[in-house]
């Protein structure tokens, strides 16, 4: 990288500084989320602008785990996430693989479909959805969330799918096939040890998509006992608006899982992210 | 999907015959149709039903009022002062976002695109906000908007931005780059990394040639990077303005919309609309609309794009 | 082993016509290699008779059996892919073996015959190799491998050589060769390589656009085509068509030279004559047939390829044995071999 060598040394130093910026910019506000969640009650108002707290406590934690009402929250989000992320990733992996391998009519409309799915305003359908699930009484019910939420994610997890399936060679199947399988056991003896990653990444998608759903899960759900996580710490917000230490530990808790499934697919975001295009 | 391995069919046979041309024409939609009939189910069908409650009285709290009432929910819109309110709000809401988040995601696209110590950690550390639940992104914002317990007002004021430290999330004439900003911060990532996987596709022989022939690093980035960059920064720009227009849940939980409307954008109006008033007509015209807005403009940028491209 | 027989085969994609009226025997154990130009609906065809591509009209069969409507697992065949196409997460000994253990053949048989079947290859020592660690050569060895390993009644080969390079390529067709004379097995070889396809077959099927255009031995092809594709697109360096008028046993080139034709008593007919530059001689300037200027020669020790041109005629290419002395801008004399030559009447096909 001879370019880089002959740089003049205000540019580096530029560059390094841009860098120092995305970075502080990116962290500080997790950062402060973490510091007030960390500083003692008692000491929130005298230094509640400092930037490192002169005591450190976990009370916050356990108050907000052992306390309230956030560990149900917290496994009704988890059972609502991973339904969905299971759900999709399946339907999606059915749908993404029919475009991928097959030429038939109706291909084009239900591309077309799907895409616009992703256009429209998600909140056009919450009054008829609202409507629909009361009238099948699965209000305060995570099974309806699941639903909705699998339906909202399919299109998006669909292109993605299909992407990892065009990396596939088709020419595997046909030996697989050649070799005395059925298109079922080509896709589940060679396709689908191969699609492995690309399933997972799938999976930690639409899994962090349902985990951060506020909206519809707000307007579904108003029972506490049914409750997810982002609709939990929303009450909690308005009810409690005072305890600052507690919120935020709930929301370093909310955080968790997100970051765990980001460290995971993180190395497919760039073909998540164009392939989806749209979503964010 | 269904295992067909069962099906043994007979050399010359008619059943197998059938069953061949049976298995191609119908074999993609077994992949195909849970996925079709969720979607029929729940997004398309509620969809049509939507449109058709915008023409109806439906409020949830005055049950025994309700039917059909032709247009006068689009007259009553016609006349709302709200409604253009958020129809600007949403614009500049909209405009500013996407302008911040496409310069700044440009910016760390291209600094990504060079080499330096620790890069792979700093895309995994600078990516994380995309991670963040966008509810926890909007409490974490309007935390760090708060003056008793966030430092932005007292930096803001010590720059001599603010007169004093005070919230502006409370404040009408400010309140709307609480949201812009949280957003800023959340968007970043997600335009970093298309326009990453679009300068990696520019072939590096380019950049030489340009080098070669005597360019400098300004005239290589607009005469080499940006052309190469354009289709993918309009179909990204175009696509992401749709989403930012849709997306409420940061004004939601920021602001619901207040101070006096001042941040109540078109996506935010009908979710208050529907979800406090239970004016369920009433909010689905709201959506016909917001829906028509924005088809007139992905047909005036495709539009736009063609001119374009042929150029 | 197997006889095969395409009976008025066509396919097609919606309204777009990629074969046509394919009629073809192919005797038990012959080898058939099916060659033409790119997108001529060679490697379809191919397609068409593993089972891959449904059969749009007309009927397939083996030993007199309709076969049609058989999946690619019901009939037996096996298939070696320009890509080899082998499994990138199964071992060498897994890949070869696939198909047993599809079939659920005991493991101590399939451990014999992959074992037997690397042994031929000169694969022992990579069996539990992944693919991905093989060189080239090898991983097409394996593809071969995995198709011998089941015996099956037919090996369809896809221009399985068309990924390695030259020196590889030599060495992969002569092992092929030997695996037909080891198996006498029925192999239909598909290839756009026209050296390969006069080497390795028994009969070449010519196709372009979507018919056949001849099936001959190789030699019958090089010295009878039946149309001027093939004579064009059989033989290297290509054959040279100049445009002739025809009449009774003599033609004339544009030029107004005539070249005389006794053994062609059709000539009449003909508006294109074609000689292969092998089947030209080099005389001195002013006799001969017509009169040349050299423009290039290339000297390869072996050969001499001279590019010469002929006023009002046109460029025409010379090949000569062994080493002639001729420079660029020498004045030739050209003599045409005329019992070698070949007529084209208007339609392209070969008068005789």
């Amino acid at each position: 990288m001879s370019a880089i060598r002959r740089r003049h040394p205000a540019l580096t130093a530029g560059k390094y500084a841009a860098l120092a910026f995305y970075l502080l910019f990116a962290l500080f506000p997790l950062y402060w989320l973490l510091k007030i969640a960390i500083t003692p009650d008692a000491l929130i108002f005298s230094e509640g602008t400092r930037l490192f707290p002169s005591d450190v406590t976990f009370t916050n934690f356990s108050t907000v785990i052992f306390q309230t009402d956030f560990l149900a929250y917290f496994g009704n989000s988890l059972i609502v996430s991973l339904g969905t992320a299971f759900l999709t990733t399946m339907f999606a992996a059915g749908a993404g693989y029919a475009f991928s391998r097959f030429v038939f009519k109706g291909k084009r409309i239900i591309i077309a479909v799907m895409l616009i799915t992703q256009m429209f305003p998600l909140l056009m359908i919450i009054a008829p959805i609202y409507k629909i699930v009361a009238d099948l009484g699965l209000l305060n019910s995570l099974t309806s969330l699941i639903i909705v939420y699998t339906a909202f994610n399919i299109p998006f997890a669909t292109f993605l799918m299909q992407s990892f399936f065009d990396g596939i060679p088709k020419d595997l199947e046909d030996a697989a096939m050649m070799d005395g399988c059925t298109r079922f056991q080509a896709l589940r003896k060679v396709v689908f040890p191969l699609t492995l990653p690309g399933l997972g990444a799938t999976l930690g998608f639409v899994f962090t998509a349902a985990w951060s759903e506020l909206l519809f899960a707000l307007m579904l759900i108003s029972k506490n006992d049914a409750m997810t996580f982002p609709v939990g710490l929303l009450t909690f917000v308005s009810k409690f608006s005072v305890d600052w230490g507690q919120m935020m530990a709930a929301g370093v808790l909310a955080l968790v899982p997100s970051c765990l499934f980001f460290i995971f697919i993180q190395r497919y975001l760039v073909q998540g992210l164009t392939s989806g295009a749209v979503k964010g | 999907m269904i295992d067909r391995t069962t099906e043994n069919v007979m050399p010359g046979a008619t059943r197998a015959r059938r069953s061949l041309y049976l298995q191609y024409l119908v074999e993609p939609f077994l992949y195909l149709s849970p996925a079709i009939i969720l979607i029929g189910a729940v997004m398309m069908v509620p969809l049509i039903i939507g449109v058709s409650y915008s023409f109806q009285a439906i409020d949830l709290l005055r049950p025994f009022d309700s039917g059909w009432v032709g247009l006068e929910n689009y007259a009553e819109l016609w006349g709302d002062r709200k409604f253009w309110l958020a129809l600007e709000n949403t614009a500049f809401w909209t405009f500013w976002s996407i302008t911040f988040q496409f310069l700044l995601g440009l910016g760390l696209a291209m600094l990504l695109n060079t080499q330096f110590y620790g890069k792979k950690l700093f895309q995994a550390l600078v990516f994380l906000p995309w991670a963040v639940p966008t509810f926890l992104s909007a409490l974490t914002w309007a935390w760090l908007f708060n003056p008793v317990i966030g430092p932005l007002p007292h930096w803001l004021a010590a720059l001599g931005l603010l007169s004093e430290p005070y919230n502006i999330l409370g404040d009408p004439a400010l309140a709307m780059w609480g949201p812009i900003t949280a957003n800023i911060w959340f968007g970043v990532p997600f335009f970093a990394i298309t326009l990453l996987a679009a300068l990696q596709s520019i072939p590096g022989e380019l950049f030489e040639a340009a080098e070669v022939d005597g360019a400098t690093p300004w005239q290589t980035f607009t005469k080499i990077t940006l052309p190469f960059l354009a289709p993918m920064i309009a179909i990204t720009v175009m696509l992401r303005t749709i989403w930012i227009a849709n997306f409420a849940d940061l004004i939601f939980v920021m602001t619901g919309g207040g101070p006096a409307n001042s941040t109540q954008i078109l996506s935010t109006y009908i979710f208050t609309t529907a979800f406090r008033k239970l004016d369920f007509g009433y909010a689905s015209t709201i959506a016909v609309a917001l829906l028509l807005i924005l088809l007139i403009y992905a047909v005036i940028l495709l539009w736009l794009r063609k001119k374009l491209v042929k150029i | 082993m197997a006889r095969i027989e395409l009976r008025n085969v066509a396919k097609r994609y919606g309204a777009v016509e990629v074969l046509r009226n394919i009629d073809l025997d192919i005797e038990d154990g012959e080898f058939i290699v099916l060659v033409g130009p790119s997108g001529c609906g060679k490697s379809t065809l191919l397609r068409m008779i593993a089972g891959l591509e449904p059969i749009t009209n007309g009927d397939f069969l083996i030993d007199g059996e309709r076969m049609n409507d058989l999946r690619p697992r019901d009939r037996d065949i096996a298939m070696v892919f320009q890509s080899y196409a082998l499994y990138p997460h199964m071992d060498v000994a897994r890949n070869m073996g696939f198909s047993m253990e599809i079939r659920k053949d005991p493991a101590s048989d399939r451990k014999t015959k992959v074992a037997q079947a690397a042994e031929t290859l000169g694969l022992s020592k990579l069996t539990d190799r992944l693919p991905k660690a093989l060189s080239g050569g090898q991983r097409q060895r394996v593809a071969m491998g995995r198709a011998i390993i089941r015996d099956p009644r037919a090996f369809l080969f896809d221009e399985p050589l068309s990924n390695l390079d030259a020196a590889l390529r030599v060495e992969m067709r002569l092992e092929i060769a030997r695996l037909h004379q080891q198996l006498a097995a029925t192999m239909i070889y598909v290839t756009h390589d026209q050296v390969e396809a006069l080497t390795l077959a028994d009969r070449i099927v010519v196709l372009n656009g979507g018919d056949i255009q001849q099936v001959g031995s190789p030699l019958e092809l090089y010295e009878r085509p039946a149309n001027k594709f093939v004579a064009q697109f059989i033989g290297s360096p290509t054959m040279n068509v100049m445009p002739v008028q025809g009449s009774a046993t003599k033609v004339t080139a544009q030029d107004g030279t005539t070249i005389a034709l006794p053994d062609q008593p059709q000539a009449a007919q003909a508006i294109e004559l074609g000689i292969r530059p092998e089947h030209i001689d080099v005389v001195d300037a002013g006799t001969g047939d017509l009169a040349a200027v050299a423009e290039v020669v290339e000297h390869l020790g072996s050969d001499t390829n001279i590019y010469v041109k002929v006023d009002g005629v046109g460029p025409l290419m010379v090949r000569k044995h062994g080493n002639i002395p001729v420079k660029s801008g020498d004045r030739l004399g050209l003599r045409f071999q005329t019992q070698n030559a070949h007529l084209f009447r208007q339609d392209g096909t070969a008068l005789r």
